[in-house]
This record gives structure tokens, C-alpha cells and sequence, in this order.
């Protein structure tokens, strides 16, 4: 009986994801290669033009995407860094209060606080629309349906999960390192550039990991914030299936999408030398 | 000369760290003060003059209170299951040595990085070649889905820190595995579960991805809002944000308060 604990333990688990996870990608590789349409059903052809046909018309939007995504998260490590620096090294007894402050926006919906900022930046709102009425911004001023609107907003959703790893990981730096460094005459900036910052990169690695790949995949800023000319590919992998009922076109979008992202991921922890940054996480 | 540097530095970074602060909130102050606006016409974009007339009406917008009721049930449901099944896998991981563990762990961490749109659009095509009707039942199937790592995760944490010395002198005082489970075990785990309770809770509640994909005509609190961004946002949707909020943060700072008197 006792051997066999593990396994009724993991049962449900295991069923819930075989059925829901690792079936549907199945099914969704299966239905990227059907020919058909929603009224007369879709039959297995064995089709792989549907990646060709749906990449030709729709590698503009996926691009855009793998842009914006790679803009917020530059954006986001340019922003963030500084802010877990300083609440790691100088918060003090107030470190508890400052990740608190940083993590309150999540008590808002998603959807809410994108809407709440798509608010704050109408052409003729509270902000904007008060500045205008000042004289201090021309007339024609406006943000929203922007790229900076898009990018903006999504740098703005994730940049908790940037700031937070990155925390983590400078937290953990022993600050008898960098006066170490600091008795061995290096400068304040060299033992930032030599010690705190490679001790920092599982930080950043994890970072970027959980902010670059969720930001790609978004399509709620693109849609609130973008307007037609900012839409990215998760608007047109929404509106295939769940508009177009194109199931064959969409399928093949979100495949493409997901090897895209691992193949990038792959990358950058190759550039990186995953090997190091786990081993420096582990430690 | 270079302490003063030093100094000046910190401080700029200290100014800095405050600005993002007001940036990331700026938002939510938006949210609660337009819930208080007495607005006249359709748009709600510029200020009018205080009311408490939108918490008076609260429910007024029947669809909304429908919709937001959804996603409180919804959230509840899964939650419920998320948390039991979640907190056998993680003791099993955490506990025990069995085949395909590796596996196991390979499986919850894709649960928690496959993008929320392929998980959703890969469980519209499962539903879609099944001939499955969406409804609420498929959203709590998606739900259980995405968070069910993050309880995995939050109770391995938590039982790998415990001694296993004091179960197994439960049961050499005669406990019964489900006594030492009940008496011992869970207890010490109880933490690493509510925060996994309260994690899965907020991502059910919060979710519009995966939602948008197997709702059906099912509609939850924040599709209703992304339905209504082309007609206006009602001021009530404000209040109902900042209700949310409200409760949210009280159960947060609760929390961190009985944590502190624990220890």
C-alpha cells in the first residue's frame, strides 16, 4: 500500500494535464492540418500548406509581436533593475513594504487596469485633456493606437515580474562581497559591473523568461491600447477562432508561435550559458 | 568625495523607486476615483463632481452582476479542486520517490509556461474535435489547468523545508497514515496551501485568455468588461475594481500581520 501512495497522489494531477494539456496539443496539432469549414466540418488532409498560407498572410502581425514583446522586456530590465537594486541593497527594515507597493497593482483585474490606463491616456482625458487645456500639448496630441501606447502598456502589466526575480537574486548577494571588492581598490562602478551584476543575472534570466513570453503572447494591450494598426498575433489567432471559426488557421498560428518562442528561448539560454545561471541559482 | 557620490546616488535611486511606484498605481487611483464620478452623459472620461450614487446602483447593470457572480463561482469551484489535487501532487513530489517523477515535474512546469493563448486555443480545438458545448464547466477545466502548477509548486516548497523525523514519530506513536496526515502533516503545510489557494483563486478571477477561448456563452467579470470598452465603461465597473481591490489587500495586509504574531 505504501508503494503505492505516490502514485494515487499524482493520479488526478496526472489526469487533469494528460487530458487538458498534453491531449489538446495533440488535437490542435491534428486539427493544423485539416482542410474544411465550420458548416460543412473539416477533414485530415494532411495539409502543412495551412502553416504556409496562415504564416504568408500574418508573419507581419507575428513579427510585430516578437518586436513588442522584445521591446517591453528590454524596456522592462532598463526600468526594473534599478528599482530591485535599490529596495535589495538600501530598503532597510521597509524592503516588506516596497514589494508590497510594487505588487499592489495585481490586486486589479488585468483587464481592469489595462482599461484604467487606456483612461489615463485618451486623447482628450483627465491627463491629456487637462494639459491641452493648458496650452501645454498641441491639440493633436495623442498616445493611444500608438506602438509606444502598446509597447507602454504591456512594459507596464509585467514589469512586477521583472523587478521581483531580479530582487531575489540581489538580495541573496552578500554584501561583504562588494566591500570585499571595494578593499581591493575596485571603483563603486567596477564592483557593481565585476561583482553584483553577474551574481544578479539568474535574476534577470528568470526575468526575462517570465515577462518576455507572456508580453509575445498578449493580445489584451494590442487591443485596448494598439487600434487597427498595432495588432499583434494573438489578436489574430483570437479572432480566427473565435470569429473566423478558421480552427485550421488558427491552429497552425498558435504552433507557430509556441516553436518561435521555444526556439528563441533555446537561444537565449544557449547566449546565456544556462549551465551558469542555474548553477549560480542553485547556490 | 566619493561617499557623497555614493549618497547622492542612493538617494536619486530612492526618488526613482518611488516614481515607479506612483506610475504602477497610478492606474488603480484612476480606477477608484472615477467610481465616485457624477457623470451626466454616456462617456466617463472627464471628472463631474463627487456621487455615491454608482456604489447606491451597484447591481443595477443585471448582466454585470451576472457576470461577476460567474467568476466568483467559477473562481471558488476551481479553486476547491485546484487545491486538492494540487496539494496530492505537491506532497507526492515533495515525499515521495516514484517513477516518472521526472516526468511529473517536466508536466507542471509546461503547465505554467505554455502561453495562456495556446492553452487556451489548444483546448478550444480538444472541445471543438470532441463536439464538447462550452460552458462554466469548461472554463473551471481551464481554470483547474493553469493553476494547478502554482499549488504544486507553492506545497513542495513548503513540505521539502519540513523534517520528515516528525511524521514518521507520529506514526511510531500509533497514528494511522491518515492521522499523521491530518495531525502532523497538514498542518505544517497549511501555509504553502492557503498561499496556494489564494494564488489560484486570483488567477481564476482575473483570467481573460484562456476564458475568451472555452466560455461559450458563459460571460465572466472581465470578458464582460473587454465586451463593454466600445460601448463605455459603466462607473459601476469601477466600484465592483475597487471593492476587489479593497478586499484584496485587507486579506494581504491581514495575513502578513498574523504571519508576523506567529513567529
Amino acid at each position: 500500500m505504501r508503494r503505492l501512495t505516490p502514485y494515487l497522489l499524482a493520479l488526478p494531477s496526472w489526469m487533469w494535464l494528460g487530458i487538458f494539456l498534453v491531449v489538446p496539443m495533440a488535437a490542435m496539432a491534428s486539427v493544423s492540418l485539416q482542410t474544411g469549414n465550420a458548416i460543412d466540418g473539416f477533414a485530415m488532409t494532411f495539409s502543412f500548406s495551412n502553416y504556409s498560407d496562415a504564416l504568408g498572410r500574418y508573419s507581419t502581425q507575428l513579427l510585430r509581436s516578437l518586436l513588442y514583446g522584445g521591446l517591453a522586456t528590454v524596456a522592462m530590465l532598463v526600468i526594473g533593475y534599478p528599482v530591485a537594486y535599490w529596495i535589495a541593497f538600501k530598503g532597510g527594515t521597509r524592503k516588506s513594504v516596497y514589494l508590497f507597493l510594487l505588487l499592489l497593482p495585481f490586486f486589479v483585474s488585468f483587464v481592469l487596469r489595462t482599461i484604467s490606463w487606456n483612461f489615463l491616456l485618451s486623447d482628450n482625458g483627465i491627463l491629456f485633456g487637462t494639459l491641452k487645456g493648458w496650452g501645454l500639448l498641441p491639440e493633436d496630441f495623442h498616445v493611444l493606437a500608438t506602438t509606444f501606447a502598446v509597447v507602454g502598456g504591456l512594459t507596464y502589466n509585467f514589469l512586477p515580474f521583472m523587478i521581483l526575480p531580479i530582487y531575489v537574486a540581489l538580495e541573496r548577494v552578500d554584501p561583504r562581497v562588494i566591500e570585499a571588492a571595494q578593499d581591493l581598490y575596485a571603483t563603486r562602478t567596477a564592483a557593481f559591473r565585476r561583482v553584483v551584476l553577474p551574481l544578479s543575472l539568474p535574476g534577470v534570466f528568470a526575468g526575462v523568461l517570465m515577462t518576455f513570453v507572456p508580453a509575445t503572447a498578449d493580445p489584451i494591450n494590442a487591443q485596448i491600447l494598439g487600434g487597427t494598426a498595432n495588432t499583434m498575433i494573438g489578436n489574430i489567432i483570437q479572432t480566427e477562432y473565435l470569429t473566423n471559426l478558421n480552427y485550421p488557421t488558427a491552429s497552425a498560428l498558435s504552433f507557430t508561435l509556441m516553436a518561435v518562442l521555444l526556439v528563441g528561448i533555446f537561444i537565449y539560454a544557449r547566449a546565456l550559458g544556462t549551465e551558469n545561471v542555474l548553477e549560480a541559482a542553485a547556490r | 568625495m566619493s561617499t557623497r557620490g555614493t549618497r547622492l546616488g542612493d538617494r536619486l535611486l530612492h526618488i526613482y523607486t518611488w516614481i515607479i511606484i506612483v506610475w504602477l498605481s497610478s492606474p488603480i487611483a484612476v480606477m477608484i476615483l472615477f467610481g465616485f464620478n457624477d457623470k451626466k452623459s454616456k462617456s466617463n472620461t472627464s471628472w463631474q463632481g463627487f456621487t455615491l450614487r454608482w456604489y447606491a446602483e451597484l447591481f443595477d447593470i443585471s448582466d454585470l452582476t451576472v457576470a461577476l457572480r460567474n467568476s466568483l463561482v467559477i473562481a471558488a469551484v476551481s479553486t476547491v479542486i485546484t487545491v486538492v489535487i494540487g496539494t496530492m501532487l505537491g506532497l507526492a513530489l515533495g515525499r515521495h520517490r516514484f517513477r516518472g517523477k521526472g516526468l511529473t515535474n517536466f508536466l507542471v512546469f509546461a503547465a505554467i509556461s505554455t502561453p495562456e493563448l495556446v492553452m487556451g486555443a489548444s483546448l478550444l480545438s480538444l472541445f471543438v474535435s470532441g463536439n464538447v458545448p462550452r460552458d462554466a464547466n469548461t472554463i473551471i477545466v481551464a481554470h483547474v489547468l493553469f493553476s494547478v502548477s502554482f499549488v504544486v509548486v507553492t506545497v513542495r516548497a513548503r513540505i521539502v523545508t519540513l523534517d520528515p523525523s516528525l511524521e514518521e514519530a507520529a506514526r511510531d506513536l500509533g497514528a494511522t497514515a491518515w492521522g499523521t496526515f491530518r495531525q502532523v502533516t497538514l498542518p505544517s503545510i497549511l501555509p504553502g496551501v492557503m498561499a496556494g489557494a489564494m494564488l489560484s483563486f486570483a488567477l481564476s478571477i482575473d483570467d481573460y485568455v484562456v476564458t475568451s477561448f472555452v466560455n461559450g456563452s458563459t460571460v465572466t467579470f472581465p470578458l464582460w468588461i473587454v465586451g463593454a470598452v466600445k460601448t463605455g465603461i459603466p462607473p459601476q465597473v469601477n466600484v465592483m475594481g475597487t471593492l476587489i481591490f479593497g478586499i484584496g489587500v485587507l486579506i494581504a495586509i491581514g495575513n502578513a500581520v498574523a504571519a508576523r504574531r506567529r513567529t
